[in-house]
């Protein structure tokens, strides 16, 4: 099972990010993540506009079995969430890196994203946890 | 050491993703389990239960033996092949477990005992024999099958003679038959009509295969406890432990208090808690909006901290959260959940909140 996108860019605590353009990044959680939950069936978006340091929570995901904090990968602000998660959160199950993505975030500085794992680097973080 | 149950290469073969659970390696689900949960509830699921534990309880004194050590009274069942439901007490009425004692034959009864909680249960029963004439047995020679759903009676003559699948058919709920086919009771811990079924290894591995193979969903316990939550069953160790009596658990009516000369263990202090009144109980609640209830959450009415829920799911039959509680008694109107320091509406709900595939839950805007 290898689904990693090399257009994205990961973290050790399973969250992708994708440069929109300059100063706009989506964020959302890895095949790895959702499958590790299971059944998604609630998704807290925090507000937009809420300021966030790299590294704060950003979002709540949860399953039947558990809830798992999302933290921003860069500094910025809350943009948007995805609309459709209220009524369909098992979208984040079926599609992790499309239509199930959580929030847009505006990004302090240019973005930036060198300093997060590449494909290669996020399989070896995997690989290490196994 | 991690145990297994006979069923554990089958799980495997079907891509269960396995847990720990009370020591043995058990099937969280096979791929979804809000699926799995849905299957119970419109047709036919089948679990693997072996981890629980089956104790054989004999002798010409073993009806007194559990009439002095269960809460509820085997003297009930007048009839061989019927069973009931109880809890096992500490003296100061805390549960040490709960369980479903059988009745086979005149001095011959069968519990089955939660996985976690065997061993303890088995050493206390043991060191309350005393003189009496009772030997206990526990049972890892036979595993546990539940079959469960408005299609489990259909299902049964994929494994059973037509005969004794008839017979079964013909069960009320806690009643069971046995014989060479194995030991088959009308219960089960989803809130759907079902089928616990006790069998050696070789007939277990056999039966679980041919249902799967049948088109019956293997249900993992992950579906195990969201079905049994809508279904308002406790589970032990969240929802009761020693620490609470069967009526601060929802319980009351497990107890057993006629004839008032039984002396049942923990007797004397449930007694003084029902005259005392109660402080504290557990009741079902319903979380307003969305997100999900979860055990150990704060219960607040406004500024009061009131208790805490022990169990919470998101409920796939409802599209809600639920759970159970544990709150001051009298419990109040009105009743916030704290999730994430933030205070969330809750609605209370007497259990269940699903039985049989319908839903009991009030219909509000």
């Amino acid at each position: 099972m290898n689904k990693l996108s090399k257009d994205l860019r990961y973290t050790a605590s399973h969250e992708w990010v994708r440069r929109d353009s300059e100063h706009e990044i989506t964020i959302g959680i890895t095949e790895h993540a959702q499958e590790a939950l299971g059944d998604l069936v609630y998704a807290e978006i925090y507000p937009v506009g809420k300021r966030l340091e790299a590294g704060d929570v950003c979002a709540v995901v949860e399953s039947v079995k558990a809830a798992s904090d999302v933290y921003a990968p860069v500094a910025g602000t809350i943009a948007a969430g995805n609309p459709a998660l209220a009524q369909s959160p098992e979208i984040i199950n079926r599609d992790p890196y499309g239509e199930g993505w959580l929030l847009k975030v505006k990004t302090a500085h240019p973005v930036d994203l060198t300093d997060l794992l590449d494909a290669a680097g996020y399989e070896r973080v995997l690989a290490e946890a196994h | 050491m991690t145990q297994k149950t006979p069923l554990y290469g089958l799980h495997q073969l079907l891509g269960a993703k396995l847990i720990d659970f009370s020591g043995y390696l058990m099937p969280l689900h096979y791929g979804s389990q809000l699926d799995e949960h849905h299957r119970v509830r419109t047709r036919v699921g089948v679990f693997d239960v072996s981890h629980m534990g089956i104790v054989d309880i004999e002798g010409p004194d073993a009806g007194d033996f559990l009439r002095r050590l269960l809460a509820n009274d085997v003297a009930r069942l007048k009839n061989p092949g019927r069973a009931l439901y109880s809890c096992l007490l500490n003296p100061a009425g805390g549960v040490l477990d709960d369980l479903i004692v059988y009745s086979r034959a005149p001095g011959r009864y069968r519990l089955v005992l939660n996985a976690s909680r065997k061993d303890l249960d088995t050493g206390w029963m043991r060191s309350e024999i005393r003189a009496l004439r009772v030997t206990l047995e526990p049972r890892p020679d036979l595993g546990l099958l539940a079959l469960q759903g408005p299609g489990a009676q259909a299902a049964l003559e994929m494994v059973f003679s037509t005969d004794f699948a008839s017979r079964l058919g013909a069960l009320k709920p806690f009643a069971f038959l046995e014989g060479e086919e194995g030991f088959v009771a009308r219960t089960g811990y989803t809130g759907e009509d079902g089928f616990e079924i006790a069998l050696p290894e070789d007939r277990l591995v056999e039966a679980f295969s041919t249902w799967v193979d049948g088109g019956v969903a293997p249900i993992g316990l992950g579906a195990r406890d969201t079905l049994r939550l809508e279904a308002g069953l406790n589970l032990y160790g969240q929802d009761m432990d020693e620490t609470t009596s069967p009526l601060e658990s929802n319980l009351a009516w497990t107890v057993c208090w006629d004839p008032v000369d039984r002396n049942f263990i923990g007797r004397g202090a449930l007694e003084q808690q029902r005259r005392e009144g109660l402080s504290r109980c557990l009741t079902g609640v319903i979380l307003s909006g969305p997100g999900v209830l979860r055990s150990h959450q704060e219960l607040r009415d406004g500024e009061r901290s009131i208790g805490m829920i022990t169990s919470g799911t998101f409920a796939p039959t409802l599209g809600t959260a639920i759970g159970l509680a544990r709150v001051v008694a009298p419990r109040p109107m009105e009743a916030q959940v704290v999730i994430r320091d933030r205070p969330h509406p809750v609605r209370w709900q007497t259990p269940p909140f699903v039985k049989r595939g319908q839903v009991l839950v009030p219909r509000t805007a």
